[in-house]
């Protein structure tokens, strides 16, 4: 079992009024950067916003399992409605039993929402382990995003201030991931809902004179 | 050396799809080669192949597997037409297909193309590659020879060209590919799909323009050699 068109690190952090996510648009087949306007976040009821890593085919089942989860949740017309912390744990329950069969959703998923208030940021991988924290990545993100996050995040972050962070991370990723592309978009959901960006491209810079010159401090290497 | 055509080999289909928008529908091309191993088992393959009156699916990977998920898909296609009572849209055809390629992903080795006209959305253009993902898209590219199409695209591929434009743009995709990619090749075939009706066209190898390095057909060395005049074997 392996996966074949798969995209790239979601990077998300808590800020003061809600969640914060990021996640570029490309969609690779092996080493070909195939698809350039995959969108990977999605709201989730009233309460959640969900973006994966991972295989797409199996993040789009992810999204009906969800959708017929919700439709279930809505037809009780009980005035209740899932929130983050229980879309969240039916996610878990579904990757840790498809591991436990050995045909694994090969996805890294991250799971945000804000309901009455609070709060609630979890991840869950394809093996089934999740956890929650003031900010979460997947795949390369973990290597690359989270230690800048535990340096620069703190409690009740502004919107200006957690978009700066999330796209700093973004371009270290574009720097150093591979199957990163210059097309992103970030989420944010609070009390009110969903709002994701439209796409855009970071500036990066690569006007270092080590770049220019790489050998000048040692002539006749590489 | 491989002397061994490896004549049993399952049948596949290298290729090169493309499905493109234009403004009013879309325009379907494919090459027309099918392999065993080495050994061209068709060289005037039909890969463009009809799902409903007005939906179309190019086909790619293995030639078994194409065809059976075609069959199928027309068969519930056809169903839903009743049911339905009108044309079905060629959404419902592409999460036809993504469904038997998801749920069958480990079994399946086919990429498909599905083109089509309907009066909710007019042309669009939908690519499931393997792994059973279902992406829309403006134009979608599948097959081995479409590696040596990225790059044309990226440069020459722009938002609402007419019919026409669209289809010479797809023509000479699918020659430029067949130029480089062994397992594509033989005639170019396209499908246009509009609120008009269907139209299929018919581009033999020889009607192709010419790219780097081939050179202009001739029926036998001897009309060269009898055109020229001073120096006829120093051609």
């Amino acid at each position: 079992m392996y996966p074949y068109v798969t995209v790239t690190s979601v990077v998300a952090l808590k800020y003061k009024d809600g969640i914060l996510m990021a996640a570029d648009m490309g969609g690779s087949y092996g080493s070909t950067l195939r698809y350039k306007s995959v969108e990977r976040m999605k709201p989730i009821g009233k309460h959640s916003l969900l973006g994966a890593s991972g295989e797409i085919s199996d993040f789009q089942e992810i999204l009906k399992y969800l959708d017929e989860l919700i439709l279930y949740d809505n037809m009780w017309d009980d005035g209740n409605s899932l929130g983050p912390k229980e879309v969240h744990n039916y996610l878990t329950r579904v990757m840790y039993n498809r591991r436990n069969k050995f045909n694994p959703l090969w996805n890294s998923l991250v799971l945000g929402g804000v309901k009455k208030g609070e709060k609630y940021l979890g991840t869950v991988s394809m093996i089934g382990v999740n956890f929650e924290d003031n900010h979460v990545a997947t795949g390369f993100g973990n290597h690359l995003a989270r230690p800048i996050l535990r340096q620069e995040w703190h409690e009740n972050l502004s919107f200006e201030d957690g978009v700066k962070i999330l796209e700093k991370c973004m371009r270290v990723l574009l720097y150093r991931d591979r199957s990163a592309v210059n097309k992103l978009q970030i989420a944010k959901i609070t009390e009110e809902g969903v709002t994701i960006s439209q796409p855009y491209s970071l500036k990066t810079y690569w006007e270092f004179s080590a770049f220019e010159n790489p050998t000048q401090g040692a002539v006749g290497s590489w | 050396m491989d002397l061994e055509m490896n004549l049993n080999a399952s049948h596949s289909m290298g290729t090169t799809i493309i499905g493109v928008t234009y403004n009013g529908g879309v325009v379907l091309g494919a090459d027309s080669r099918t392999s065993t191993g080495m050994y061209v088992a068709n060289r005037a393959s039909d890969k463009i192949t009809q799902l409903t009156d007005n939906v179309y699916v190019c086909r790619s990977g293995s030639a078994a597997d194409s065809q059976i998920v075609s069959d199928y898909i027309r068969y519930f296609l056809h169903q839903h037409t009743i049911q339905l009572g009108q044309s079905a849209t060629s959404k419902v055809a592409a999460n036809l297909i993504r469904l038997l390629s998801y749920n069958n992903k480990n079994m399946l080795e086919t990429g498909l193309i599905v083109g089509g006209w309907d009066k909710y959305e007019g042309g669009k253009i939908y690519a499931i590659p393997l792994g059973g993902t279902l992406i829309e898209q403006p134009f979608a590219i599948g097959g081995s020879g479409s590696s040596y199409l990225y790059g044309f695209f990226d440069q020459a591929w722009k938002e609402g060209m007419t019919k026409d434009e669209a289809e010479q743009f797809v023509v000479k995709a699918v020659s430029l590919a067949i130029a480089r990619d062994g397992a594509s090749g033989g005639v170019v075939r396209t499908v246009i799909i509009n609120s008009e009706g269907v139209t299929r066209n018919f581009y033999p190898s020889d009607k192709l323009q010419l790219w780097h390095e081939e050179l202009e057909p001739q029926n036998s060395l001897l009309d060269l050699l009898n055109s020229s005049s001073p120096e006829p074997m120093n051609i």
